[in-house]
C-alpha cells in the first residue's frame, strides 16, 4: 500500500509539474488569441473532460506500444514501448490531466485583461517580462487552482490508468488500481483506509481551491 | 526637426482618423475635441499601442515609425499616463514605482525616486496596497510611475477625467507642478476647454479623425475661423506677468506687453507668471479712451477681422497694440455698424473683468 502511495504521488507530482511548464503558456495564449486556431486547440485541450477515458487509454495504448506511430522515435532511444510503464503513465496523465490545468489558468488570464499589458509595455516590460513580472502574479490564483485540480486529478484517475499502465507494482499500480485490486481480492480491510483516504484529501483538494478562487475574486481591482 | 512630427491614417469600422502635426519639444500640447474625434488613439498611436494602416513618427528627429520601421512600444520611451490609472493590483505603492524605476535603465534611479515621491507627496501611501487607494490617490501614483521610467516624451490620456470633483482638487497642484517643471514634452489629452487652458502652451485641435489647427494656445483660442472663438463663453489667453501689488486699493499689477493691467486681490509675487483669460463677452470697444469710465482696464487694439456670429452678434478680433497678443471682443452689429468698425481700425478695448485661469473646480 506504501508503495502504491509514494508511486501516486510520484505520477501526480511528475504530472502537475509538466502541466505547469506546458499548460500555463498554453492557457496564456488562449486567453489572448481569439483566431480559429486557438479554437481548435482549445477544443481539443477540453477533449479528456468528455471522452471516456477509456478511449484516450485505448489510443494511448496503441500510439505509445511497440506498433505504434512513435515506435521507431523510441526505438532510436533504445526503448521498445511505453505502454505499461511509468513514463506512459505520466504521458496519459499529462493529457488527461490538460484541461484541469490550461482552463482554470486561461480564465485567470482572460482576468487580467490587455489594460495591463498596455501599462507594461509603456513602463518598457517587453513580452517576457510581462508575463513573469504583471500576467503570471495577476493570474496566480488560476495557475494555482490549476496546479491543484490537476494534483488532485491525477491521483483520482483511474480508468486512462488500467488502459495503458496495467497493474505492475512500484511501476503502474496507483492508488486507485490498488483499491479496485483489494476489493476483487476481498481485502475490504484495505480498501477502506485507501478510499477513506482519498475521500478527505479530495475534500481538502475542493475546499482549498474554493478559498483560492474566493480570496483571487475578492481582490480583483 | 526638434519636438513631435506626426502623421498618421487609421480606418476602423465606422471611424476614419488622418491625423498631420507637430509639436514643440518642451512644454504642454493639448490634444483637444469632442468625444470620438479621435484624441485618444492619436495618443495611443503615439504611444505604439496602437498600430495604424500608415503612420509616420518622429520625436527630435528620431523616427520610431514610418512605412517599414515600427517601434513596439516597449522600446518606446514614452510615459503613458492611462485615465483609468492602470495601476498594478499585485503590487503595493512602492512596488508599481519600483516596476517602473527597475526598467527605466536611469544611473541616477534612486535620488530621482525619492524626489518624485516627495514632489507627488506619495511617501505615506508607499506602503499601500491599490486598492486601498482612492481615486486621486491612484492618478498620483500613476503620474509618478510614468515618470519614473524616464520618458522622453510624456503622454497624459484626459488624467482628471474619471475624478470626482474633490479628486481633482486635490491632484490638481501637483499636476501643475508638473507641467510647470517639466524637462519633457507633455501631450495632454482632455475634452475640457478649462483644463487646457490652464496646462497647454500648444494647442493641437481635433475633430471626427482629422486635425483642424494646430499652434500655440493663445493664437488658437483667438483664432475666429476656429470653434474655440466661437463658443457663447469664448475667450482669449493672454501671459502676464505681477509686478506690484497696491495694498489700498488691493489691486494686482500684471504686464502684458508694453501695458499693464490692474486685477482685483492679491495674485501672486511680483515675477510670478500667470495666465489671464478674458472672455469675449466682457470686452467692449470705443471709437475714443473714455475719459470717465469705472472701468480700469483700457487697452488701444487693432481690428484684425470681423465675424458675424449669427443672431446680430459679431465676433471682432484684436491685436493688443505693440504686440501680438489677441483679443476677442462680442459686439453686437448695431454697435458695429454704428462704430464703423472695420479691419485696420483702431479701437479701444474696454475690459471689464478678467479671470487668472483655473480648472473646472
Amino acid at each position: 500500500m506504501v508503495e502504491a502511495i509514494v508511486l501516486t504521488l510520484q505520477l501526480a507530482s511528475l504530472t502537475t509539474l509538466i502541466l505547469l511548464i506546458v499548460g500555463v503558456p498554453l492557457g496564456f495564449w488562449l486567453a489572448r488569441d481569439t483566431g480559429i486556431i486557438a479554437s481548435v486547440v482549445s477544443a481539443l485541450v477540453a477533449l479528456p473532460l468528455v471522452l471516456p477515458p477509456t478511449v484516450l487509454g485505448f489510443y494511448l495504448l496503441i500510439g505509445l506500444g511497440p506498433n505504434g506511430p512513435l515506435a521507431p522515435m523510441l526505438a532510436a532511444t533504445g526503448i521498445r514501448t511505453l505502454a505499461f510503464s511509468f513514463p506512459g503513465l505520466v504521458i496519459g496523465s499529462v493529457l488527461f490531466s490538460l484541461p484541469f490545468m490550461v482552463q482554470p489558468a486561461r480564465n485567470g488570464f482572460a482576468g487580467v485583461g490587455r489594460e495591463a499589458f498596455e501599462a507594461a509595455a509603456t513602463l518598457r516590460a517587453g513580452p517576457l517580462d510581462s508575463f513573469f513580472s504583471v500576467a503570471l502574479p495577476l493570474a496566480r490564483g488560476g495557475v494555482v487552482t490549476g496546479a491543484i485540480l490537476s494534483f488532485a486529478h491525477t491521483i483520482g484517475e483511474f480508468g486512462v490508468v488500467l488502459m495503458i499502465g496495467g497493474n505492475i507494482p512500484g511501476e503502474t499500480r496507483v492508488l486507485s488500481i490498488a483499491i479496485f485490486d483489494a476489493v476483487e481480492q476481498g481485502d475490504w480491510g484495505a480498501a477502506h483506509q485507501m478510499s477513506a483516504g482519498l475521500l478527505a484529501f479530495a475534500f481538502v483538494v475542493i475546499l482549498t481551491t474554493t478559498l483560492i478562487e474566493k480570496r483571487a475574486g475578492g481582490r480583483a481591482r | 526637426m526638434n519636438g513631435i512630427d506626426a502623421h498618421f491614417r487609421l480606418k476602423r469600422r465606422g471611424f476614419m482618423l488622418d491625423a498631420k502635426f507637430t509639436a514643440p519639444s518642451s512644454g504642454v500640447t493639448g490634444l483637444f475635441g469632442p468625444s470620438g474625434s479621435g484624441k485618444t488613439t492619436l495618443l495611443r498611436m503615439i504611444a505604439g499601442l496602437e498600430r495604424p494602416d500608415k503612420g509616420w513618427l518622429t520625436l527630435d528627429g528620431k523616427v520610431w515609425q514610418d512605412d517599414g520601421r515600427f517601434t513596439r512600444a516597449f522600446r518606446r520611451p514614452v510615459g503613458y499616463v492611462f485615465q483609468d490609472a492602470r495601476l498594478f493590483a499585485h503590487l503595493s505603492v512602492a512596488g508599481n514605482l519600483r516596476f517602473a524605476l527597475r526598467r527605466a535603465g536611469a544611473k541616477e534611479a534612486s535620488t530621482q525616486g525619492d524626489e518624485v515621491v516627495a514632489q507627488f507627496g506619495l511617501g505615506p501611501l508607499l506602503e499601500r496596497r491599490i486598492d486601498g487607494l482612492s481615486g486621486g490617490e491612484r492618478q498620483r501614483v500613476a503620474i509618478a510611475r510614468a515618470l519614473l521610467s524616464h520618458p522622453r516624451l510624456l503622454l497624459m490620456d484626459e488624467p482628471l477625467a474619471s475624478l470626482d470633483r474633490d479628486a481633482k482638487r486635490d491632484i490638481l497642484p501637483y499636476l501643475e507642478a508638473l507641467v510647470r517643471r517639466a524637462d519633457i514634452p507633455v501631450l495632454y489629452v482632455s475634452h475640457d476647454l478649462d483644463e487646457i487652458e490652464r496646462f497647454a502652451d500648444h494647442l493641437v485641435l481635433m475633430d471626427q479623425g482629422r486635425v483642424l489647427a494646430a499652434g500655440p494656445m493663445a493664437e488658437l483660442a483667438a483664432d475666429p475661423e476656429l470653434l474655440l472663438a466661437r463658443d457663447p463663453d469664448a475667450a482669449a489667453l493672454l501671459d502676464a506677468e505681477i509686478i506690484g501689488h497696491d495694498a489700498g486699493y488691493q489691486l494686482t499689477a500684471c504686464r502684458v506687453g508694453p501695458h499693464t493691467l490692474l486685477l482685483p486681490g492679491t495674485l501672486g509675487m511680483p515675477g510670478a507668471a500667470r495666465r489671464l483669460r478674458v472672455r469675449a463677452s466682457d470686452v467692449s470697444l470705443s471709437l475714443a479712451r473714455a475719459a470717465n469710465t469705472s472701468i480700469l482696464n483700457i487697452l488701444p487694439c487693432r481690428i484684425e477681422a470681423l465675424e458675424p456670429l449669427g443672431a446680430g452678434q459679431v465676433l471682432v478680433v484684436l491685436t493688443l497694440a505693440g504686440t501680438k497678443m489677441r483679443l476677442l471682443s462680442r459686439v453686437t452689429t448695431r454697435s458695429r455698424d454704428a462704430l464703423a468698425l472695420a479691419t485696420g481700425v483702431t479701437v479701444q478695448a474696454q475690459i471689464k473683468g478678467m479671470a487668472l485661469v483655473e480648472a473646472a473646480s
